[in-house]
């Protein structure tokens, strides 16, 4: 049975059917999609930039690009994969579709600010990637250190910090906009304890987003003025210091890590108790921890500077507080672990991935843990090795879970199952690819292959060409899943309206949602991971999970 | 039938209901802003400490600024706060021409503030790439006039909002109440600015 809207609801402004994703939509439904399809394209274009980085380290001599098109390259790929692919798609696509939901609400707080802050994403992309084509692409990295940013191009460069500046601003007013939600939006007498811990990830991110954001905006204004006015902020031939820009780079940038690794976790918390139908282990363990990143991620930022003439008590202190931050983050994996002991595993294509997720992450938490011991540090600082680390915590941490994300809740926006057989093969490739393109670049790095270097001493030429064939399976990986997305479509087996049989709020509706989120009241979940028990014996309130989801379904029925 | 259409009034209630509340979180996702905003300017303070710890000025180059200008400006600004709340009590009491007078008054302070900043960059001996502790002063300063600079004019747009008949009345105090607490950040902001540029 299907009913219209009211009239007051439908705003006749808003265009209905596909066009309304090219529109400024104020449906958190809708802006959460428009940041999924506009991250994945922009993961595109960052992929084939990866894809020239492993053409040309294919060889010890630079012969696929001129040096200076590969540190264009290298930035690039940096800047986008960042900044347009993983914040935007793990914070804002998921962010928005879920947490009204979770909250029980029907839009965000602020649903105008929200269509704005997507659609800054954009044209900032289309602002970077134009850089190329206008003048000379910035070559600093994505990190332009000074001085080298002030003494490459100028153009690129400045062009870079503008659209980094939109994107923050695009951050800022998205984290706003989570904390705002979370906190004064909730369904009355939903408690904060009993939230799904996505939004609990989500709080936390958003407090870093609003806390370390602005202070990146900030130091990329004097940057700019060093650049266009010749001041002499960070510029050491004009008294400067350079040390400096790196201490603000890094308050935003460490942090930078959790805000994409943190949502992450929230939506793994997620996928793993429905796939294994059983409770979520430990939920205020993993909410302290998750507290305790938040805290101690704000104070870590100088152990990317073990090389930076950093004074010694500063070393110690930094090494200190980076090595404690393993302890929220392995309670975080323990935690996992004991949701899926002993649990009714489903090893579906979203809880392959998740266990993906899992096993890269804890690997990269590994080398994370060795790399803030200021001796190793200094050994190989700059070289493959931290490449190594940071892929196997953004790619084989993050990615891995937004594909995981985009398998669990497919089913919930078409209201159609992806195949099984093609989300498989898509994990296969990826996984294999991911580690044979990562994990021999640990053993490039401790051997001191350095990092944004197009040539290389030719003993390596064997690992690097081992990591290319890696990258190149990676690139395969994603045809399966661009075909399984799209064919199923329009051919997948019917979900029905809640095909996991799972008791988070978004799947008491029916898929995909109507406009209002529920028809009728929202529900009131106050046990999101009841699993394991009969329905009937769960202590739940009269219109909560599992009976409103039998009223559901009869009522597809009827 | 009767019980979705039952329902769906349900959700309107609820829709409305919802709405009505709007208010509060605007304020706390404004107040979240002013936190976010205030960071950017933790970042140029610590900055600026750094900068003056641990590198030297060239010979000839100093620390010392000119007191009473920036006295008398820190002075104004703290008045106008006090003018502006004056401004959201007499408007809270649907006095409108008072709210608008102390409104007026306000601005007027914020742009007597902007006025001295300005004398005060026409005299000072040093220019923007002059040194270090030079460039650091503009930028900071600068970046909080162009607060000031939009607080004045938000100012001014509450005040033709305050006419009778405008959108700012005593059910609807928002856009005043979130001028005012924009305009008090400014100001606070101000004095710490003031302790560590002019004073420390």
């Amino acid at each position: 049975m299907t009913i219209s809207l009211t009239p007051e609801q439908s705003t006749p402004l808003q265009p209905q059917g596909w066009l309304r994703y090219l529109s400024f939509s104020t449906d958190h439904k809708v802006i959460g999609l428009q940041y999924l399809v506009c991250g994945f394209i922009f993961y595109l274009i960052g992929g084939a930039l990866a894809g020239a980085i492993r053409t040309e380290l294919l060889t010890p001599i630079s012969d696929f690009l001129p040096r200076e098109t590969y540190n264009e390259v290298l930035t690039l790929h940096g800047t986008v994969m960042i900044f347009l692919w993983i914040v935007p798609v793990v914070n804002g696509a998921f962010g928005n579709y879920l947490i009204p939901f979770y909250v029980g609400a029907r839009d965000m707080a602020f649903p105008r600010l929200n269509a704005v802050a997507f659609w800054l994403i954009p044209p900032a992309g289309l602002l970077l990637i134009s850089s190329y084509f206008i003048a000379s692409a910035p070559q600093s990295g994505w990190t332009a250190y000074p001085p080298l940013s002030i003494t490459t191009p100028a153009t690129g460069q400045i062009i870079w910090i503008l659209s980094v500046l939109l994107l923050g601003g695009s951050s800022i007013f998205g984290g706003i906009n989570f904390i705002a939600t979370i906190l004064k939006l909730r369904r009355p007498g939903l408690k904060l304890m009993q939230l799904p811990m996505y939004c609990w990830a989500m709080l936390g991110t958003s407090i870093l987003v609003v806390l370390s954001t602005p202070v990146l905006a900030g130091t990329l204004v004097l940057l700019s003025f060093d650049i266009i006015a010749h001041t002499g902020f960070f510029n050491p031939s004009l008294g400067g210091n350079a040390v400096v820009y790196q201490h603000l780079f890094w308050f935003y940038s460490h942090p930078a890590v959790y805000i994409m690794v943190l949502p992450a976790f929230g939506l793994v918390s997620e996928i793993l108790p429905i796939h294994c139908r059983k409770p979520l282990f430990g939920y205020t363990t993993m909410v302290y921890s998750i507290m305790g990143i938040v805290f101690l991620g704000l104070i870590v930022w100088a152990h990317h500077m073990f090389t930076s003439g950093t004074p010694p008590w500063m070393r110690l202190f930094f090494t200190i507080a980076t090595s404690f931050i393993a302890v929220p983050t392995g309670i975080k994996f323990f935690n996992w672990l004991a949701t899926m002991w002993g649990g009714r595993i489903a090893l579906n294509s979203a809880m392959l991935f998740s266990c993906g997720f899992i096993i890269n992450f804890v690997f990269g938490g590994i080398t994370g843990v060795a790399l803030a011991q200021v001796p190793f540090d200094i050994h190989v600082h700059d070289t493959y090795f931290v490449v190594a680390h940071f892929h196997y915590i953004v790619y084989g941490g993050t990615v891995f879970v937004i594909f995981a994300s985009i398998y669990h809740w497919y089913p919930k926006v078409t209201g159609r199952l992806l195949n099984e057989d093609l989300g498989r093969l898509h994990f296969l490739l990826t996984f294999v690819g991911f580690n044979l393109c990562f994990a021999p670049q640990h053993w490039l790095g401790l051997n001191g292959m350095p990092r944004r270097v197009a040539e290389y001493d030719p003993q390596f030429e064997l690992i690097n060409q081992l990591s290319s064939v890696g990258a190149l399976l990676m690139a395969i990986s994603t045809l399966p899943f661009l075909l399984n997305v799209v064919l199923s479509a329009f051919n997948g087996a019917p979900a029905g309206d809640n095909p996991w049989d799972a008791l988070t709020p978004e799947w008491l509706t029916s898929s995909p949602p109507p406009v209002e989120n529920w028809k009728g009241e929202a529900p009131l979940v106050t046990e999101p991971y009841g699993y394991g028990t009969p329905a009937g014996e769960l202590p739940l309130a009269a219109t909560s999970g599992p009976e409103l989801w039998k009223l559901g379904n009869s009522d597809q029925r009827s | 039938m009767t019980s979705l259409s039952s329902s769906e009034s349900l959700s309107q209630q609820e829709a409305t209901e919802a709405h009505e509340h709007h208010g509060d979180f605007r304020m706390f996702g404004l107040a979240t802003f002013l936190v976010a905003d205030g960071m950017t300017f933790a970042g140029f303070f610590a900055a600026y400490l750094t900068f003056r710890a641990v590198n030297p000025l060239p010979s000839g180059a100093t620390y010392e600024l000119e007191l009473v200008l920036p006295t008398i400006n820190t002075l104004l600004l703290l008045i106008s706060s006090f003018t502006f709340h004056r401004a959201g009590a007499a408007m809270k009491r649907n006095q409108r021409a008072l709210g608008q007078r102390w409104l007026l008054i306000s601005a007027a302070l914020g742009f007597a503030f902007l006025a001295g900043q300005m004398k005060e960059y026409f005299e000072l001996p040093f220019g923007l790439t002059d040194n270090l502790f030079a460039s650091t002063f503009y930028a900071i300063t600068g970046f909080h006039g162009l607060h000031v600079t939009l607080g004045g004019l938000m100012i001014l747009i509450v005040w033709w909002q305050c006419r009778d008949g405008g959108r700012v009345s005593q059910d609807n105090l928002f856009p005043l109440e979130a001028a005012e607490l924009y305009w008090h950040f400014v100001d606070g902001i101000w004095v710490v600015l003031y302790g560590i540029l002019y004073l420390l």
